[in-house]
């Protein structure tokens, strides 16, 4: 499409399958687009759709049984995909760099950061080992490296994630490429650090000119960064436009269902159901004749059992569909009426759960013998209240503490300090067989379907423990049917029962993990960032089965998630954690219209919106470093080290949670200053 | 890191201590009394005899005192009077003792030399013939009988080909060098007699070999199992994106990785080599601790045997502070700041 120069890279038709005993693994298949240079172009698609394994194959970082078999992958006048492996060798880390996804695996444990720098730019032997070392200090520096000098002596485990992908950053641009691949470079860290890197990547881009490919799952993120956009299904490039474009009128389908199906920070819900399609992506070692998406289209026509091709359809923007050919856009979701929810709950609302002054300490080795104990502050003086029949959400960075307080309400942990109450019974330090008779009215859901099902026993037997256990049904035909119902309630065929957790995709598996939850008919489920591990599709499909339940079963719901957009959408009221303490709490759409704490209003300010207009219109305040340890917190209000609108007295004096207007609560000394 | 050596210093120390009690008491309550074994049917009828026997050695103090005896003597370095050689166990073991470590040393080395190597290679070269020997070495080096696979030898190598020396650590007729340390390499080599030095390592070929076969085996099965790991992480893969050389990526990040669990077993089974070479020196003629430590059980002397355990209890408590110590260079995350 771009006319003008000769483009930095142009692959053409890729086609990457992975030579399997059971046949190609068409993981790749037919992947064309350019280039230019200094561009940042971003890829999206699902697990499965083929985009990180494009990238990999650009790097030619693929070993067998997966094999080019078809295409080219043109860069600066050469084919890469025919260079043998020493030539690629050459261009690897010095004309086209990559970051990946696991800041906390991709550096090498045992050697020194510097090491690992230097040895990237000696390798192409651009600099002496002396002028290399000058050079990755200075590009820890720019990377936002706190005394980059002593840091480059130091070894990853002293580095936490958002450090470390600096280090990543760092140690792709070493070498000057022409670009530089990301592959889910923030999908790992949290949403401040996420910001961070993001703009940290648009400033590489900016500054050096490096062309970026930056590979996501999250619109909002690449919407942040990419000037152009594939989108890619079923190993193909469905889509292909500028975000204005292609985010606010989408010409396929699936763009058009993975726009509607993540909720948006800035949207107000009228209902709390998500947009979703409906099956799964095609196996790939099949893919069906016609248009790969048709079984899934909520828009197929007959033409559909043709295979499209991705054409035009203006001077900037390409589809690959029969539909949206003629230049027609796609209707918006037909979401159903909203409905008038939790009548019960707004007549008299009931306390489920009350915690006053919560604290856990978690001890530590003693430094040396004669040190004293030191102690981790995971929560330190939480207090809360959950109605029945409400969602309250927990947010806050990773080490505020939010897994903690859920195993403590759930009394997983057993607390240091303070109290909590569940259903009126005080359960603080209840002995586990005293609380056994509440644990069926308490059930927890899990970050990870893949470890928190037990690989040997069937869907069967991980359902009918619980309630054989607690003598809910009599016998096995009574279980049986019990299951049945369970598995009926989240979707899942009966047919399930009979079959092992590794048999189901991540997002049945979930639904198991509800399933597992309910069978005891509870009144309070704590879910753990229950669709972190999820796809955007199955994520919607997940929150949409948590809200039907809800309204079918009368459920109340302490939800964890590090997603603001998700924890706006689903839950009533939020409650913001900073280093183990509560810094405000609100309803959903009051926190988020107007956040009264500096650290929600950074929070808010740090989740990327999937629309390059309402980004531009956006106050953005970032949020500078990362939080202290939990184990020394800093004195008065916890978040002051990082706050943009800290005075002394913030340092002095511990802000105690107030009521602000329209029942906000908020800990700080000047809310709503920022 | 200074904290951390005197740590596991101070834990060995304790580790020692627990070790010679418990050797002390096992030895005190086994059945078999080293009086009747020791004067023999005759004299042991005689109570005279029997009682001053006891006293002679201290069999009738009450069993705290003999502990703390014998911790003060081991101290000292006097492990005792032993009851079938009537010299002190300190002298037997000193007489004993260099044989044994010259051969484990030499079957560790040959064990590490090759295995490593052979590991990392078959992980490398996945599926190439190389990895199938390095298979088949694993096989016969673990499941071959020591006995067996010593009789084999011998009987190849000596008795069919003459490629190697007979039993024994060397030739009848040589003489042996002074003694400086025992260990008939480095004596020999200190006073430049090479042809004694050469008819010593041409002793130890074969001894060595089949005492390193079942080390070899774990040690080269370890490291390609290690490094297999170590090459399917995520670092290696950054380290190919930075484009560097492939031999660079195996030795430079993956084998440091890959080391850890090799330490690991190589401490233990150097010492399992010390302490364990009673069929190959019984078979290869070896004057070592093996064959003194079997001659000890046999004879009942305790004295004997208590000095050998503690030894042994010492060398696996030793191996392992060097694997411990070993661990905190090769890994940081072994010792917090």
């Amino acid at each position: 499409m771009q006319e003008a120069a000769e483009p930095l890279l142009r692959v053409r038709d890729l086609r990457t399958w992975f030579l399997t005993d059971a046949g190609p693994v068409r993981a790749v298949d037919g992947v064309s687009f350019d280039l230019a240079a200094g561009e940042t172009l971003g890829i999206v698609g699902e697990s499965g759709s083929g985009k990180s394994v494009c990238a990999k194959t650009i790097m030619r970082l693929l070993d067998p049984p997966a094999k080019i078999v078809g295409g080219s992958i043109e860069f600066r006048g050469r084919d890469l995909a025919k260079l043998n492996e020493e030539e690629v060798r050459a261009v690897r880390g010095r004309e086209i760099a990559m970051v990946f996804q696991d800041p906390m695996t991709s550096l090498n444990p045992v050697l020194r950061i510097a090491r690992q720098l230097v040895e990237a730019m000696t390798a192409h032997g651009r600099f002496t080992a002396a002028a290399a070392r000058t050079r990755a200090i200075d590009l820890l520096r720019r990377m936002g490296v706190a005394s980059a000098q002593a840091a480059v002596d130091r070894y990853p485990h002293q580095f936490s994630g958002g450090m470390r992908q600096r280090v990543m950053l760092a140690m792709g641009v070493s070498n000057e490429p022409a670009l530089l691949i990301a592959d889910e470079p923030t999908t790992a860290l949290d949403v401040t650090i996420q910001a961070q890197i993001l703009e940290l990547l648009r400033g590489l881009n900016a500054d050096l000119g490096t062309a970026v490919i930056l590979i996501s799952h999250d619109l909002g993120v690449i919407a942040n960064v990419c000037s152009r956009i594939l989108v890619m299904y079923a190993g193909e490039v469905v889509e292909e436009g500028a975000p204005e474009d292609l985010l606010t009128d989408p010409r396929h389908p699936y763009t058009w269902a993975l726009l509607h199906a993540a909720p948006r920070i800035d949207a107000e819900a009228e209902d709390r159901r998500l947009v979703t399609i409906e099956g799964q992506p095609p196996d790939p070692r099949a893919w069906p004749s016609g248009c790969r998406f048709r079984a899934r289209c909520p828009f197929a026509i007959d033409k559909c059992a043709e295979h499209p091709a991705l054409l035009p359809i203006d001077a900037t923007r390409a589809s690959r569909c029969w539909v949206t050919q003629a230049g027609g856009a796609l209707h918006e979701p037909a979401r159903p009426k909203p409905q008038a929810r939790d009548a019960q709950a707004v007549a008299a609302p009931q306390p489920m759960l009350e915690v006053r002054g919560l604290t856990k300490h978690f001890p530590l080795p003693r430094e040396t013998l004669f040190a004293e104990h030191r102690v981790l502050r995971a929560v330190d003086g939480v207090d809360l209240d959950v109605m029945a029949g409400e969602t309250v959400g927990l947010v806050g960075e990773s080490g505020c503490g939010k897994s903690t307080l859920a195993r403590l309400v759930t009394r997983l942990h057993e607390p240091t300090g303070g109290s909590i109450r569940f259903a009126g019974t005080d359960i603080t330090h209840g002995t586990q067989a005293e609380i056994r008779p509440l644990r069926r009215r308490m059930q927890m859901i899990f970050q990870d379907p893949y470890a928190s099902l037990n690989p040997r026993m069937t869907v069967g037997e991980i359902l009918t423990g619980p309630l054989l256990l607690h003598g809910i049904v009599e016998g096995q035909a009574a279980a049986r049917s019990r299951v049945e119902e369970l598995l009926g309630l989240v979707g899942l065929p009966r047919q399930a029962m009979a079959r092992f957790p590794h048999e189901f995709s991540g997002g049945q598996r979930q639904r198991i993990s509800i399933a597992r939850a309910l069978a005891l008919g509870p009144d309070f489920v704590v879910a753990d960032e229950p669709i972190s591990a999820l796809d955007v599709n199955i994520q919607a499909q997940i929150i949409n089965l948590m809200v039907d339940l809800q309204d079918r079963l009368g459920l109340t719901y302490l939800f964890i998630a590090h997603d603001l957009a998700v924890v706006r959408h689903v839950c009533d009221r939020i409650v913001v954690l900073y280093l183990g303490k509560v810094m405000e709490i609100g309803r959903a759409a009051d926190l988020f219209a107007r956040p009264l704490h500096p650290y929600t209003r950074t929070l808010i300010s740090a989740a990327p919106v999937p629309d390059p207009r309402v980004e531009r219109t956006r106050r953005h305040v970032p949020l500078k470093g990362e939080p202290p340890s939990a184990m020394n917190p800093p004195s008065g209000c916890r978040f002051r080290t990082r706050c943009p609108v800290a005075e002394e007295r913030c340092a002095v004096e511990v802000p105690p949670l107030l009521p602000a207007a329209d029942g906000q609560l908020v800990a700080c000394h000047f809310p709503g200053r920022i | 890191m200074i904290r951390y050596v005197g740590s596991r210093l101070l834990t060995s120390v304790v580790m020692v201590l627990l070790a010679t009690l418990v050797i002390f008491l096992i030895a005190n309550t086994v059945p078999g009394d080293p009086a009747l074994v020791a004067l023999g049917d005759m004299a042991a009828s005689d109570p005279l005899q029997v009682k001053a026997f006891r006293a002679q050695y201290g069999l009738d103090l009450p069993l705290w005192d003999q502990y703390w005896l014998f911790l003060q003597r081991l101290v000292h370095g006097d492990l005792g009077i032993s009851i079938s050689s009537r010299r002190p166990v300190l002298d037997d073991i000193i007489d004993y003792a260099p044989a044994t470590l010259e051969l484990a040393t030499v079957a560790f080395i040959l064990s590490i030399v090759v295995g490593l190597p052979l590991g990392v290679l078959a992980a490398v070269r996945r599926d190439s013939w190389i990895d199938h020997v390095a298979r088949a070495v694993s096989l016969i080096g673990v499941s071959a009988p020591t006995f067996w696979l010593a009789f084999i030898m011998l009987a190849i190598f000596y008795g069919q080909l003459d490629w190697a020396p007979g039993p024994g650590r060397l030739d009848p007729v040589s003489f042996p060098p002074e003694r400086i340390t025992g260990l008939l390499l480095i004596d020999t080599a200190l006073q430049g007699d090479w042809a004694t030095f050469h008819d010593a390592a041409a002793h130890l070929v074969l001894p060595s070999i089949v005492l390193a076969m079942a080390t070899l085996g774990l040690v080269t099965r370890t490291t390609r199992a290690a490094m297999l790991e170590a090459l399917s992480q995520d670092y290696v893969r950054v380290a190919r994106a930075k484009g560097l050389r492939r031999w660079v990526i195996v030795n430079g990040h993956a084998l440091p990785n890959a080391m850890l669990p090799v330490v690991t077993l190589g401490g233990l089974a150097y010492a399992n080599l010390l302490a364990g070479a009673v069929m190959t020196e019984t078979v290869f003629s070896w004057p070592g601790l093996g064959r003194y430590t079997f001659r000890s059980a046999v004879t009942v002397d305790f004295p004997a045997i208590m000095a050998i355990t503690a030894i042994v209890a010492a060398v696996f408590v030793l191996v392992n502070l060097a694997v411990d110590l070993s661990y905190a260079m090769l890994d940081p995350r072994v010792v917090k700041k």
